[in-house]
């Protein structure tokens, strides 16, 4: 019943962009309409069978048409719903969000295409989720995949989102690459290509771990786990925005849901899956914040914290995994929980940071940090939904973000309170480095809060006349207010979060046990005592004398907009504390006479598994490829010859291994 | 937990936390050879500022005064979650001490908003200095409080904290004392004490936490105040209990001992304040990571 919901919603979502390309004749403003009306609809039937299912427990299809590897089979279980929901509502606030970002009016050429691969996407995701059969999978995936090629390069006239998008393509076929090897694996070791949980001793711990790395580095691909997110920032700096938001915040959890999922279909988890996936979630959580707070635009700067946040959540996962793997599953449960509370958190807020910095690059027509400034003053509402955003991915409290990361801590402060052995070391090495992260963060989004909402403007960008229209601030006064519901009622999600974990661990779902009304008391008063406090000081301004003054310059006679501190010297000593891993690429001159001349400091930050590592090594590849370009004549004959040729190779060598 | 308790619990984290300054003031002004302003002077300056008017830049919109309003509140609710001795806090459950960082962490984010609002250069250096060095000291922090952890074998302050601590530290002492130490200097930073920061200094350029506040006056600069001390408190209260880990009995005797230690930790303060010079800001971070590298240190020693 359920997966009939959520089917019937990825169809409408789907369908959302064919539909308006029906609806031409009526104008591009009616076929923007269809197309988010469908997209809604679609939305919100998928969000309805999330949470029924999250309520009313799995539901699972399955029918036999002569496929290879077992019946076709559909589920929606906890886990799916679970990343299903984020999906649904993010999809409807990108969609509303398109009508003013990106009407068909002003892009008649991009927006059909845009909605069509928009739309093809999101459902492809659905399919994902509700996948319990490998070729299902795959199917939803490669139309995910390659819809959001097309979403990403929808502004292709431009040489950089081409360049954005030719390495996304390249990555995400790597990834659709090593998924292939695992359900070849899968199918070879188990004779099915179902997706359900395997019985013990049916497959050999080997074989297990052999699967468990090719869907870490398959799915790593896919949700950008440092070194596999070079894809990442220019993928989302170069998209439309609301492309941005549904990239960000749910298209790449694909990979971790993937992860989640193969991991629950193993029964022996080893030791060193969970071990290794702690350090690859630290590793991208520390450079993923490093990166981003040395970043001058502010979309690169959002993706960077994408792979800053999906480091977080795979730190959760990975502490699970340890403790899974001793035996230790009420722990497990903490840490895995806050890893999934993360996925939908980390949604709601980055689509809501994404959907504000799309407002203003709008209004201002650029993205460059250092050209912002006294936003706040034009756009007062995009202004604070923006700073609850923040506020939610430092993950402070009252926010939501508070809650996922204090139950991944929770997670790892119970391991190293109680638990032997190497994992409690491990742990105590990661909850410093979370803290670090959060430290960085926290430097991060006030560096981009300030930048660009505070202060005085620049003058350096075109100035904002007036705030966001509503069809963009409505859905991110809706994901706003999830942001702060699920960090004053936790407590809610904590039934759906257990059922969730079951799956993963492939255990009966147990209450969590974490202090979420503590949390939730925590959030409630600081809440009410601000607000208290507000109140009383503004009382005690309103009677005393007011006094309106220019900004205290320390002596200097008539300071100007442009000497406030600017986002890169904001960001200049952590830069420098970080330069070891950042290695920043400085310009600085040399002012050496007495009187110097006009000069100039310039700083860039490049990343440095991009440029440094991968690209060189894709030169070296490129070279040694273009040799063999003798053997590639154009001829199909010797094409053919080549395929007998590496037909006979293949046997000869599997028959000498046989 | 007893009436005593609460209001304990309620009031001496929202009353005392000044006093702490003003010996601090006291200590340096006679190893200066000074006699010094009274030891209440903290509290006459709060109450003129709320009696004061205020003076507001044009450049500012209302997260000028969300700063110093967050920040205070923030700061007490942190202290309520630190137990005063060894008995139970106000707010005490599982992990609290993330809540504890976290909430001064929001504090940090709105007084460094509240700052970069002015749109003064200089206020935005403080805003970046502060937002650099407390970001290296949280790590440090975090592992002191790990050995804490790992040592009783429970995540609450509440229980960390509690009256088997003295077995603790027969347990693991070089470990907690390497963390006491730790501790120590994250106090000094995360409070903008000497050798990190100058509160007394004259020169904005090398400010951190004071020229952050320059362009504040009147009732919210009173906030600001407060809260600066109520986060020494805090802080100070953590310490000390690490490194007093002794088990008085009795309600009223037990707090006044940790009140005279908090005393004590502020007589302290002013002589490292009198003794030390600042430190060149390039230096801060080095110092910082090696808090961060003691905690480990403590941690590591717990192995096996």
């Amino acid at each position: 019943m359920t997966i009939v919901l959520a089917l019937v919603g990825a169809g409408l979502i789907g369908a959302s962009g064919f539909l308006a390309l029906s609806a031409r004749s009526g104008g591009p403003k009616l076929a923007d309409r269809v197309a988010v009306t469908a997209l809604t609809a679609g939305a919100s039937l998928a969000a309805l069978a999330a949470v029924v299912a999250l309520s009313n427990g799995d539901d699972e299809f399955a029918f036999s048409a002569g496929f290879p590897g077992g019946a076709v089979g559909l589920g929606l279980d906890a886990l799916s719903a679970v990343f299903l929901l984020p999906v649904a509502v993010l999809t409807a606030a990108c969609g509303v969000y398109s009508l003013a970002y990106f009407p068909g009016i002003e892009h008649p050429r991009e927006a059909p295409r845009l909605r069509i691969s928009f739309g093809l996407a999101s459902a492809g995701l659905i399919v994902v989720l509700l996948a319990r059969h490998s070729l299902v999978f795959l199917a939803g995936w490669e139309v995910m995949a390659i819809a959001a090629f097309f979403a990403v390069t929808a502004e292709e006239r431009d040489r950089e989102v081409r360049a954005a998008g030719f390495l996304y393509l390249v990555s995400t076929r790597a990834s659709a690459l090593c998924l292939l090897a695992l359900f070849s694996l899968l199918w070879a070791a188990t004779g099915s290509l179902s997706l359900t949980p395997l019985p013990v001793g049916i497959i050999a711990p080997r074989s297990q771990s052999a699967l468990f790395l090719l869907a870490l580095v398959g799915f790593g691909l896919k949700a950008g786990l440092v070194p596999l997110h070079v894809w990442l920032p220019p993928a989302h700096a170069a998209a439309p925005t609301h492309v941005s938001a549904l990239l960000s915040g749910v298209l790449i959890k694909s990979g971790i849901y993937g992860i989640a999922r193969v991991v629950s279909l193993l029964p022996d988890a080893r030791l060193w899956w969970g071990e290794s996936l702690l350090a690859i979630g630290v590793l991208s959580a520390v450079l993923g914040v490093a990166y981003a707070l040395a970043q001058h635009d502010v979309k690169r700067l959002l993706a960077y914290h994408s792979v800053e946040n999906i480091g977080i959540i795979a730190i959760g996962l990975g502490v699970a995994l340890m403790c899974r793997s001793v035996g230790r599953l009420d722990t497990a449960a903490l840490a895995l929980a806050g890893a999934l509370l993360h996925v939908v958190n980390h949604a709601l807020f980055k689509g809501l940071l994404f959907l504000g910095a799309g407002a203003v690059t709008q209004r201002t027509r650029t993205r460059s940090l250092d050209a912002l400034g006294g936003i706040a003053a034009a756009m007062p509402a995009t202004a604070i939904l923006f700073l609850v955003g923040a506020v939610a991915i430092v993950g402070l409290p009252p926010l939501n973000g508070f809650v996922s990361e204090f139950l991944i801590y929770s997670g790892l402060l119970r391991v190293v309170a109680s638990a032997d052995g190497a994992i409690w070391l491990l742990a105590a090495l990661a909850a410093p480095a979370l803290a670090l992260v959060g430290g960085l963060a926290l430097a991060c989004f006030a560096k981009v809060v300030g930048a660009i909402f505070l202060g005085a403007s620049r003058h350096r960008s075109q100035p904002a006349s007036h705030d966001a229209p509503a069809a963009m601030l409505a859905p991110m006064g809706a994901l706003a207010l999830l942001c702060v519901a699920i960090g004053v009622v936790p407590f809610a999600l904590a039934p759906a979060l257990a059922a969730a974990c079951a799956v993963v661990l492939g255990a009966p779902a147990e209450p969590l046990d974490a202090p979420f009304a503590a949390v939730s008391a925590v959030a409630l008063t600081a809440l009410a005592l601000c607000a208290g406090v507000a109140l009383a000081l503004r009382a005690r301004l309103g009677r005393a004398p007011l006094e309106a003054a220019a900004t205290w310059d320390c002596g200097y006679v008539e300071p100007n907009a442009r000497m406030q501190y600017s986002a890169s010297s904001f960001a200049e000593p952590l830069v420098r504390v970080l330069s070891f891993a950042l290695l920043p690429e400085v310009h600085s001159p040399r002012l050496m006479p007495i009187f110097p001349g006009p000069a100039a400091f310039h700083s860039d930050v490049v990343d440095a598994a991009l440029d440094r590592i991968l690209m060189p090594l894709v030169r070296a590849f490129a070279e040694v490829a273009g040799r063999l370009r003798v053997l590639q004549q154009g001829s199909v004959h010797s094409y053919l010859l080549y395929v007998w040729l590496a037909l006979i190779a293949l046997l000869a060598v599997t028959g000498a291994i046989g | 937990m007893t009436l005593v308790d609460i209001a304990a619990g309620l009031a001496i984290p929202l009353l005392f936390p000044p006093l702490m300054l003003g010996v601090i003031t006291r200590t340096k002004a006679r190893i200066a050879g000074r006699r010094g302003p009274p030891l209440l002077q903290p509290y006459y300056d709060l109450a003129r500022l709320l009696r004061k008017g205020v003076v507001r830049s044009r450049t500012t919109s209302w997260v000028f005064l969300a700063g110093p309003v967050v920040g205070m509140v923030t700061a007490v609710l942190a202290a309520s979650i630190v137990p005063i001795g060894a008995r139970g806090s106000l707010i005490s459950f599982s992990g609290d001490l993330v809540a504890f960082a976290y909430l001064l962490g929001l504090g940090r984010f709105f007084t460094i908003a509240a700052a970069l609002d002015t749109g003064s250069a200089f206020e935005g250096m403080g805003a970046s200095r502060e937002a650099a060095f407390s970001c290296l000291a949280e790590p440090a922090a975090f592992f002191a409080l790990l050995v804490l952890v790992k040592l009783s074998g429970t995540y609450s302050l509440g229980s960390m904290l509690g009256p088997d601590l003295a077995e603790q530290w027969a347990r693991g002492a070089p470990s907690l004392g390497l963390a006491t130490v730790s501790l120590f200097i994250v106090l000094l930073a995360e409070n903008s004490r000497i050798p990190f920061d100058d509160p007394t200094t004259h020169l904005e350029l090398t400010m951190i936490h004071e020229v952050m506040v320059l362009d504040h006056s009147g009732p919210p600069f009173a906030l600001i105040l407060y809260g600066a001390a109520v986060k020494l408190f805090a802080y100070g209260l953590l310490l000390v209990r690490v490194a007093t880990p002794f088990h008085v009995d009795g309600v009223a005797l037990g707090i006044g001992v940790s009140l005279g230690e908090l005393l004590l930790l502020s007589i302290v303060v002013g002589v490292v304040e009198s003794v030390m010079a600042r430190l060149q800001l390039l230096r801060v971070p080095s110092l910082l990571v090696g808090a961060s590298l003691l905690g480990a240190f403590g941690v590591m020693l717990l192995v096996g």
